[in-house]
Parts: C-alpha cells; sequence; structure tokens
C-alpha cells in the first residue's frame, strides 16, 4: 500500500500516479482507477507514452559517457581525503533496469489500452451503495469504493479463491486524492472533523484486501490540508509505504539558490518492512526531484559548494533548516531528534 | 509468570521485539493467543522460520491461536448477514455502534482456557499492535477495559503472561493513543522501550532499547530498575551492546 501526500498544487503527485498507472499497462496488469475528481477515462487518457528501450538507453548512456569525457584524474589537493570516496551519481546508471521508463511529453497510445482489463469508479457516477456490506459507520464514499474494489478482486478471481478462475495477473489500483472533501470526508476542512476513523477504517480494510489477493495499490492525498495531525500518524502507521512531495511552488524555497536546479523535495516517511526483521535503507535520505521537458527524477539532492565570499547568515541558518528537515528520515529507522551543527 | 510486559517504540520500529517473543515462548512450550492486527499471517511466518519456528506447525498442533486482524476485518465487513450463532467475529465491535471489545475479549479467553487434554506450560498472550484498535474506532476507554479484562483473566487467574506492542512519540498529536500508553505504562511490570537514537540515522546502530523493570509494583517497593543497551538488527538475529561499543567502532 503506497501512501502518497500530495503536493500543495497536486501538480508532482499527480505525475507520480499516472508513472504508476502506465507501468501497468506497459506490463500488461489490470487497473482499476477511482477518483472523485476527474473522471477516470480522462485520467487514463493522460497516461504517459513508454519509451523504447534503445531511444533512452541511448539518451542515458550519452549523458554519462560527456561526464566521464571531462573527468580530469588530477588528484586532490585540499580534500584529498575524500579521493579514495566513489563518484557519487545522482540518478541510478542505466545498468540497473527497473521498469519502464516514460516520456511525459508525449500521450500513450490507445492501442496498448486494448489488451489491458480497466476498471473504474468515479464517485459521481456511481449508485448507492447495495444492502450486502455494512457501513461500519465509514464514510458511503468510501464504503462504495471498498465494496467496488472487493467486487473486482472477487469476480476477477484475483483472490484465488475461484479455483477456475487461476489469476496470474496483478491488480493496480490507483485513488487519487482520497480525504479530500469531494468523497464527503471533512477531514481536510475542519479541526475537529466529524468522524475521523473513516479514513483509517478504509485503509485498515483495504490493506486486507491487497493481502488477500494479488493486488497494488497507490493512493495520493493531500495531506497539507488535513488539520488533525494525529490521523496522518494512525494512517502512517497502517500503509507499507509513505511517501510525501514537497513542492517548491509558492514558497520561499522556490528562489532559494540551495534548490535552483530541483522543483522540490522528497520524504521517505516510511519503507516496508515486510516478511523480513530488517528493511532496505538506501545509504541517503535526502532527495529531491526535478520535472525535466520529458522526464521526472528523483534523484540525490546535492547542496551547491558555498562559493561566495561572504557567506551570508540568511543562507547559512536556511541551510540549517533544509538539513533539519532532510534528516528526518524514515520511522523503520531512527529518526533523530536534534540537529547536530557540524 | 502472571507478568505484563509492554513493548513501546518510539521514532523507530519495534516489532522485532514481537517476533522475538513470539518464537521465545512458542520454543518454551507456552500456549499462545496472538492476536495480530497490522500484518498478514505470512509475513509473521516467513519472519519466525527465520528464527527457527514453525508457526504453522505450532497453529496445527494446537500450542499458537492465531487472530489474523487484516483478514478477519473482511469477514466482519463483506460478510454474509447470517453469522454462526454464539460465535461473533472478535472484531464485531467494527460493525457494530457499541465500541466494546468484549467480543476480542471472548475470543482471548476461549483461546488460553486451559482444555482438558492441554499439557502446555502457562498462557500468553501476545498483541501487534494496540494502537491499530484505536484506528479503527474503539475508544481509549475501551481498549483500556480490555487490556483490565485480559490481566484480570490471563495474568491473575491463568497465571500467564501478556505482552503488548504500542507506538508512542514524545511529540505526538495523537492524544488517544498517547492516553492509553501512559496508562499502560503506569501497569506493567516490564516495559522494553525502543528508541531511535538521539542523533539520527545510523547504518550500524539501529537503535537503543531501554529496559525498565517495574519494581515499585512489587510490595518490597524498590526504585525502579533502568537499563539501556543499543542494537543493530540483522536478517536472523539482534545483537545488543553497551551504548557507544557498537561493532562498527570497535
Amino acid at each position: 500500500l503506497v501512501f502518497t501526500e500530495e503536493d500543495t498544487y497536486g501538480l508532482y503527485s499527480n505525475l507520480l500516479f499516472k508513472y504508476f498507472l502506465a507501468e501497468g499497462v506497459v506490463c500488461g496488469h489490470d487497473l482499476c482507477v477511482a477518483s472523485a475528481k476527474e473522471h477516470p477515462d480522462n485520467i487514463l487518457k493522460e497516461l504517459p507514452a513508454p519509451l523504447l528501450d534503445d531511444t533512452y538507453r541511448n539518451e542515458v548512456g550519452e549523458e554519462a559517457t560527456s561526464v566521464k569525457s571531462e573527468d580530469f584524474q588530477d588528484s586532490m589537493k585540499i580534500a584529498w581525503r575524500y579521493q579514495n570516496l566513489p563518484k557519487m551519481e545522482a540518478s541510478p546508471t542505466s545498468s540497473t533496469k527497473f521498469g519502464h521508463y516514460y516520456d511525459i511529453s508525449k500521450r500513450m497510445s490507445p492501442e496498448l489500452f486494448q489488451s489491458i482489463k480497466r476498471h473504474s469508479f468515479y464517485l459521481h457516477e456511481e449508485s448507492s451503495l447495495e444492502p450486502k456490506m455494512k457501513t461500519c459507520n465509514m464514510n458511503s464514499a468510501y464504503a462504495r469504493l471498498l465494496q467496488s474494489i472487493q467486487r473486482i478482486i472477487y469476480q476477477e478471481g484475483f483472490d484465488g479463491s475461484d479455483p477456475q478462475k487461476k489469476q496470474k495477473n496483478i491488480l493496480r489500483i490507483g485513488i487519487q486524492s482520497l480525504g479530500s472533501m469531494l468523497w464527503g470526508d471533512d477531514i481536510c476542512s475542519s479541526d475537529t472533523p466529524e468522524d475521523i476513523h473513516s479514513l483509517t477504517k478504509f485503509l485498515y480494510v483495504l490493506r486486507g484486501l491487497l493481502r488477500k489477493s494479488l493486488s497494488a495499490c497507490i493512493i495520493t492525498v493531500p495531506a497539507h490540508l488535513i488539520q488533525n495531525k494525529a490521523i496522518m500518524e494512525r494512517v502512517t502507521n497502517l500503509s507499507d509505504i509513505v511517501v510525501g512531495l514537497e513542492s517548491f511552488i509558492g514558497s520561499e524555497r522556490e528562489t532559494n539558490p540551495l534548490y535552483k536546479d530541483y522543483h522540490g523535495l522528497v520524504h521517505v516517511h516510511q519503507i516496508p518492512r515486510l516478511n523480513s526483521l530488517i528493511c532496505d535503507v538506501s545509504d541517503t535520505k535526502d532527495l529531491a526531484f526535478r520535472l525535466k521537458r520529458k522526464l521526472f527524477t528523483i534523484e540525490r539532492l546535492h547542496l551547491p559548494p558555498d562559493l561566495s565570499d561572504t557567506v551570508s547568515r540568511a543562507s547559512k541558518q536556511d541551510l540549517a533548516e533544509s538539513a533539519k528537515l532532510l534528516s528526518s528520515g524514515c520511522g523503520a529507522m531512527a529518526i533523530g531528534k536534534r540537529h547536530l551543527d557540524f | 509468570q502472571g507478568k505484563f510486559t509492554l513493548l513501546r517504540d518510539t521514532r523507530t520500529d519495534g516489532s522485532f521485539l514481537v517476533h522475538h517473543f513470539l518464537s521465545f515462548y512458542l520454543r518454551a512450550g507456552c500456549k499462545v493467543c496472538f492476536v495480530a492486527l497490522l500484518q498478514s499471517f505470512s509475513h509473521y511466518n516467513i519472519v519466525a522460520q527465520k528464527l527457527g519456528v514453525s508457526l504453522t506447525a505450532a497453529k496445527e498442533r494446537g500450542q499458537l491461536v492465531f487472530l489474523e486482524g487484516l483478514k478477519s476485518c473482511l469477514d466482519v465487513v463483506f460478510g454474509e448477514e447470517e453469522e454462526q450463532p454464539g460465535q461473533p467475529s472478535p472484531l464485531q465491535f467494527l460493525s457494530e455502534s457499541t465500541s466494546d471489545l468484549k467480543a476480542l475479549f471472548d475470543f482471548v479467553w476461549t483461546s488460553l482456557t486451559p482444555t482438558g487434554s492441554d499439557s502446555w506450560k502457562g498462557p500468553v498472550l501476545l498483541v501487534d499492535d494496540l494502537g491499530v484498535l484505536l484506528s479503527l474506532g474503539a475508544a481509549p476507554v475501551a481498549v483500556l477495559d480490555f487490556i483490565h479484562y485480559c490481566r484480570v483473566a490471563v495474568c491473575s487467574q491463568l497465571k500467564g503472561n501478556i505482552v503488548v506492542l504500542v507506538h508512542s512519540n514524545e511529540d505526538s498529536e495523537d492524544e488517544e493513543n498517547e492516553l492509553v500508553v501512559n496508562s499502560l505504562c503506569h501497569h506493567s511490570d516490564l516495559i522494553l522501550w525502543a528508541e531511535g537514537l538521539v542523533t539520527g540515522f545510523c547504518k550500524d546502530v539501529h537503535g537503543q532499547i531501554k529496559i525498565i523493570k517495574r519494581a515499585s509494583l512489587q510490595l518490597t517497593a524498590e526504585p525502579d530498575l533502568l537499563q539501556i543497551y543499543q542494537y543493530k538488527i540483522q536478517d536472523k538475529n539482534v545483537t545488543f551492546f553497551a551504548r557507544g561499543l557498537s561493532a562498527a567502532v570497535l
């Protein structure tokens, strides 16, 4: 269960959402798209086109070789201690290929859709709840969505309950902007919402459905609108992966020279610790994202070197602030309380 | 015997302690009732196998009673109207407007009361994790009542042990959760508190664990005993060491 906290205007989280669905199309998985904001068919029309393997690899290969040709072999004179460290790769090398790459300037062609089965749930077109399911004091929109997902899983045989329908395929579920007012939930609009348990109950039952079947789910939530932080803590506990996107649009960071190459930060709040005592934590916690014309990349955050003669107080303060934010790691591993100033 | 152990974590994941206690009690030959609310059975099974215990075998010989919360809630929410009479689901509180956890307690009681043919040493109740009950709509008072009933039944009457995992955070805004955790801390005989390091993420030391033996609850009223160790979690094992003496440093 991948839980994504949306950025303020929802631009970048939408991109991630579409990437997830596009990957499903290319891998031949079944899709189920649920939304209260846009009609799912419209979402599906805007999926990015997959890049053919050779063209992308050529592009990435070119970039890598151009960097290497500039590589000067001079040994470092001042920072010689760092000589022995491996050269830092900002983005993963093309040798470790996982999944497919997409070109977001082009739309996915409809022929790719033909072979996969699509289910959609558009809240405003759904009929009222059938009496078969108990609402459990849950928001009725959530209850309907759960029922719809459960019906798809059961009918298409993703849960293995029907021995004749041996499904070997995976169902990818995408739910957009859950918890927003469009779903009838008021956690985003008021400090003391009427029913704070709807979202968490929904997530728990959804996770039960996911564990029982061959499916994966991504949910985007406008977390910045949720006033009651207790809900976010509980939600983090109930999800497998929690990723937050913070875009720089409209914030003071947009003009900050520290962040001039990037469009926003990626906060990984939780990574899954499934089937094992340990989890796979990467070395770096500082991730930022960047939207190029054709590509949305997530890279390690590189702070530019501090080259000014007079280091102004303001930027140093900001650096410490941002470093503090960056070093708050995932919940699965330890998070520090105080920021140690070096 | 008759002890209540509280597993508490702050800013990190203390579930390795749950896996430890599960395999520990099963290997000791106790009858275990595991209320597993957070993850699926196969997750616990795979980790337990790495620790040398098979949960499927334990279930088959009747030593382990496993309540898989994720599965039971589906039965409650999507189940048929006609339940077997006299056999309400342990997570009945999800669908009903009454938010007491009596059905859950009845389930625990029936699983741990010894039947005639049982030859297991003391019963054990293990809960992972209690905060999920709050997320599902149970009131904090109901959760505390449930724990109280379990203590009376399991610790006093059956002379068994209880181990419960909770999450907490100093600047948490989840007041209901903090209320439950603080209340449980006062009633526990032993508290194992796993915390993230104050200095942040470290590859070699995953956190520190505080062991608090509540001697003050005994009749002799001695002060509580506090020990602090640091730990590193590996694939099949957790190594503990004194603070600052991690293998990476020595």
